[in-house]
């Protein structure tokens, strides 16, 4: 059966332009756990993915955690998301490939509408494409591989490299972080393994491609990245999936080590349909004068709540997180970052930029923490917000945390309306009042834009455009 | 045949307040005119009115092309119809830079029934193009990598402005006080542009309280505008008087109008706070 494009325009909830609102058949599916959440369904992944016992203990104790933990009482609306009405664990096909041609068809031609393989042919070092619950397909250049370079599907890598990775699993962002770090500690499947070598420097990003197809699905990957000293890596990641009446739950769990010297870039651009929930712990550990950048555009989605957080270690670490947030019709994106500055002489700067259009909501959530004795560090704030109608929202929330005087912090906040001049002065050059907002739109986010690589600026644009288009009135 | 811009009996008011009480103007494609008047007495106003800007509301009369009325017209429209503005205070817009903000003006204005979406005119004609346009204007390469208007000093936000004139080739330009801001280098500069962008396709309306821009750039018909109306009409000579001895003259000459414009500045004088002694 081909895609059912028909079913996703009925099943549409107002984003109109959300291109990716498709979905495939699910008839041919291996397996569906059934909808709910308890000890059996968590026993029973870790049963099909054959695991060691420490695992199985792992899910089940974060389980326990994840049922004592309450639900954040800020950020976003939680209380519409039934736990129990979510498939936990669903698998779509047999196994991961390495040929595009060896993926079940419907599921190839998902990722040719998304332009997955022609991005790899292009300009992609690695690529892995998680459909629901499990990676599908998986490649990485060979010169790469050669080198000692590891990026696999975090399944696979607890079971072909056990030492290094339960060395460092959980180690960063443990169960008891918060409600949903345990959550996915108890049913997470998939996601990404990376580990660089010391001192490689991998040229072209590494890509992951998260598509959810099914209806109340949960998607749970976990994503672990080592990158050993003096090395480094830019690791994009890009979600989907299709709209649906009925919500869906997406909630990783990132955590990444930023050894001394290296270089950790991790791009996100999410444009999740509106009926998603995504629910989302990162945090990155970054060592003596290493570089964590977390870049993060965050579209789509019913709730983001997501704040990416970077802990500065040792001295001379750097972390940077710049983050683009675009909240449209009953949308609320919740997005931040989070700096701690554990060691004397780290700098941070976080830089943001919402927009909000058709009664959309985006909120700037931060943290700037400097420890007793981290003297001499310097962290930057800038956030800025820009309304595109009077029904739109923004909201900033800055919190510091400074136990140190010899310090250098610095916060800028601003919100701004679409200007009427803006907008005169660009539709007496000839460009309508669409194309003007749009042009608008995308010089504000421009500055973060242009750190991105050529293709995904290119993404961010037109993700941008679409948001915009038939949205003025 | 070349085109005529008409403005009838236009009545303008901004948030209510009437600031154009019945303004005609005739402007034949080709022609030079220059708009002159003391401070306030609706230069601006006509020459936003005339390109449509959202807060001028259109109370009575008309603004036509060829007979076709603008007065419902969008600002892009009318732009797509010909017209063009070089505002007296150019626009910032932060992050969008100069070149790709060009190429999508010009493609729009040079296919007026693009589609929003459809392709831009081709890189490489735009790019030679934009590089000719920014040496004969003696604008560094680097500008058309900046952002539109940021950080820009007065003078090269009026070049800019010259720059987009040059590429969009309007039938109708109005330069609202292009020559204000510039330093005597850069008025004779920019003069000396616009006398070579003027010809039998384009007409220019210029703006303005000095003598150096209509030096280059005579103009057929000085229009003198006091109180929101046009009240005299003349050749070149009437600017040159209009420069030597003031408006003295054109109030005497109009006594309603002057005193209507005392009225206004009384009115607005009183709603000026007082300032304690
Ligand atoms: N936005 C506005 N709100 C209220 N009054 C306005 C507004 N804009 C202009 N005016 C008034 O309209 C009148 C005409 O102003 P306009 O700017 O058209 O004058 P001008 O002839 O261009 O003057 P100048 O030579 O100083 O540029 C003035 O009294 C001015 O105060
Ligand atoms: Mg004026």
């Amino acid at each position: 059966m081909a895609t059912d494009l028909k079913t996703a325009t009925e099943d549409d909830i107002g984003v109109g332009e959300y291109q990716y609102g498709f979905h495939d058949s699910t008839d041919k599916y291996v397996f569906t756990a059934r909808k709910g959440l308890d000890r059996d369904i968590v026993a029973q992944i870790s049963e099909m993915k054959d695991e060691p016992a420490w695992m199985r203990e792992f899910r089940l104790s974060s389980l326990e955690t994840f049922w004592k933990k309450p639900l954040p009482l800020w950020g976003g609306e939680l209380r519409n998301l039934d736990f129990q009405d979510i498939h936990y664990y669903v698998k779509a096909s047999l196994g991961q490939e390495r040929n595009w041609d060896d993926v079940p068809d419907e599921i190839r031609k998902t990722y040719d509408r998304l332009g997955i393989p022609e991005a790899e042919r292009k300009y992609l070092a690695g690529v892995k494409a998680q459909y629901e619950s499990e990676v599908v397909y998986g490649s990485l250049h060979e010169d790469l591989a050669k080198q000692g370079v590891i990026f696999t599907d975090t399944d696979s890598a607890m079971r072909d490299h056990p030492d290094l990775f339960r060395e460092y699993f959980g180690t960063v962002i443990p169960p008891a972080d918060n409600k949903f770090a345990a959550l996915n500690s108890a049913v997470w499947s998939g996601g990404s393994f990376i580990y660089v070598p010391k001192g490689v420097k991998i040229e072209f990003p590494l890509q992951a491609y998260f598509r959810i197809n099914s209806e109340n699905m949960g998607q749970f990957e976990r994503t672990l990245i080592i990158v050993d000293e003096g090395a480094s890596v830019h690791y994009v990641e890009g979600c989907t999936a299709p709209t649906y009446s009925s919500e869906s739950l997406h909630s990783a769990v990132v955590e990444i080590i930023v050894k001394r010297g290296a270089r950790c870039r991790y791009t996100t651009i999410q444009n999740w349909s509106s009926n998603v929930y995504n629910l989302v712990t990162k945090r990155a550990m970054a060592y003596g004068d290493s570089l964590m950048e977390w870049v993060d555009g965050n579209l789509g989605s019913r709730l983001t709540m997501k704040y990416p957080a970077i802990y500065l270690m040792e001295p001379g670490a750097r972390g940077e997180t710049l983050s683009i947030a675009f909240a449209g019709k009953g949308q609320h994106q919740d997005a931040g970052a989070k700096m701690v500055h554990c060691a004397p002489n780290t700098y941070s700067r976080i830089i943001s930029k919402s927009i909000s259009k058709s009664g959309g909501r985006a909120s700037y959530r931060g943290l700037v923490k400097v420890a007793n004795g981290a003297t001499g560090c310097k962290s930057n704030v800038v956030c800025d917000a820009l309304l595109l109608d009077s029904d739109s929202r923004s909201d900033t929330y800055p919190y510091m945390e400074i136990d140190e005087d010899n310090v250098v912090i610095e916060h800028e906040a601003s919100v701004s309306k679409i200007s009427d001049e803006q907008l005169f002065y660009l539709m007496s050059r000839g460009m309508t009042e669409a194309e003007a907002s749009s042009m608008i739109v995308t010089g504000f986010i421009e500055p973060l834009v242009k750190e991105l690589p050529m293709e995904y600026a290119v993404e961010m644009n037109r993700l941008i455009e679409l948001q915009m288009e038939g949205s003025i009135g | 045949m070349s085109s005529l811009l008409k403005v009838e009996n236009l009545y303008v008011s901004i948030d209510d307040k009437m600031i154009l009480k019945g303004v005609d103007l005739e402007v034949r494609q080709g022609e030079i005119h220059a708009l002159m008047g003391p401070n306030g007495s609706g230069k601006s106003t006509l020459a936003y009115a005339l390109m449509g800007h959202p807060k001028y509301e259109i109370v009575d009369g008309e603004i036509s092309i060829d007979g076709v009325s603008l007065n419902e017209l969008e600002p892009d429209s009318r732009a797509r119809m010909g017209l063009f503005l070089a505002f007296q205070y150019p626009v910032t817009v932060p992050g969008v830079k100069v070149a790709d903000f060009l190429r999508h003006a010009v493609t729009n204005v040079r296919n007026p029934n693009r589609k929003e979406g459809e392709g831009l005119i081709p890189m490489r004609e735009f790019r030679a193009e934009l590089k000719s346009r920014m040496e004969e204007l003696g604008i560094e390469a680097e500008f058309a990598r900046r952002y539109l208007n940021d950080g820009f000093s007065g003078g090269e936000k009026k070049r800019m402005e010259i720059l987009q004139l040059a590429m969009l080739r309007p039938k109708f330009a109005i330069l609202d006080e292009t020559d204000s801001g510039l330093d005597s280098d850069a008025v004779r500069f920019v003069s000396e542009a616009i006398s070579r962008l003027a010809g039998p396709d384009m007409a220019i309306i210029i703006i303005t309280h000095h003598e150096r821009l209509l030096e280059f750039n005579r103009p057929q018909l000085t229009h003198v505008m006091l109180a929101g109306r046009v009240v005299e009409r003349g050749e070149a000579a009437l600017a040159h008087e209009l420069h030597d001895q003031g408006y003295a003259g054109v109030r005497l000459r109009h006594p309603d109008a002057a005193a209507e414009e005392q009225e206004a500045a009384a009115a607005l004088a009183g709603k000026q706070p007082v300032l304690a002694k």
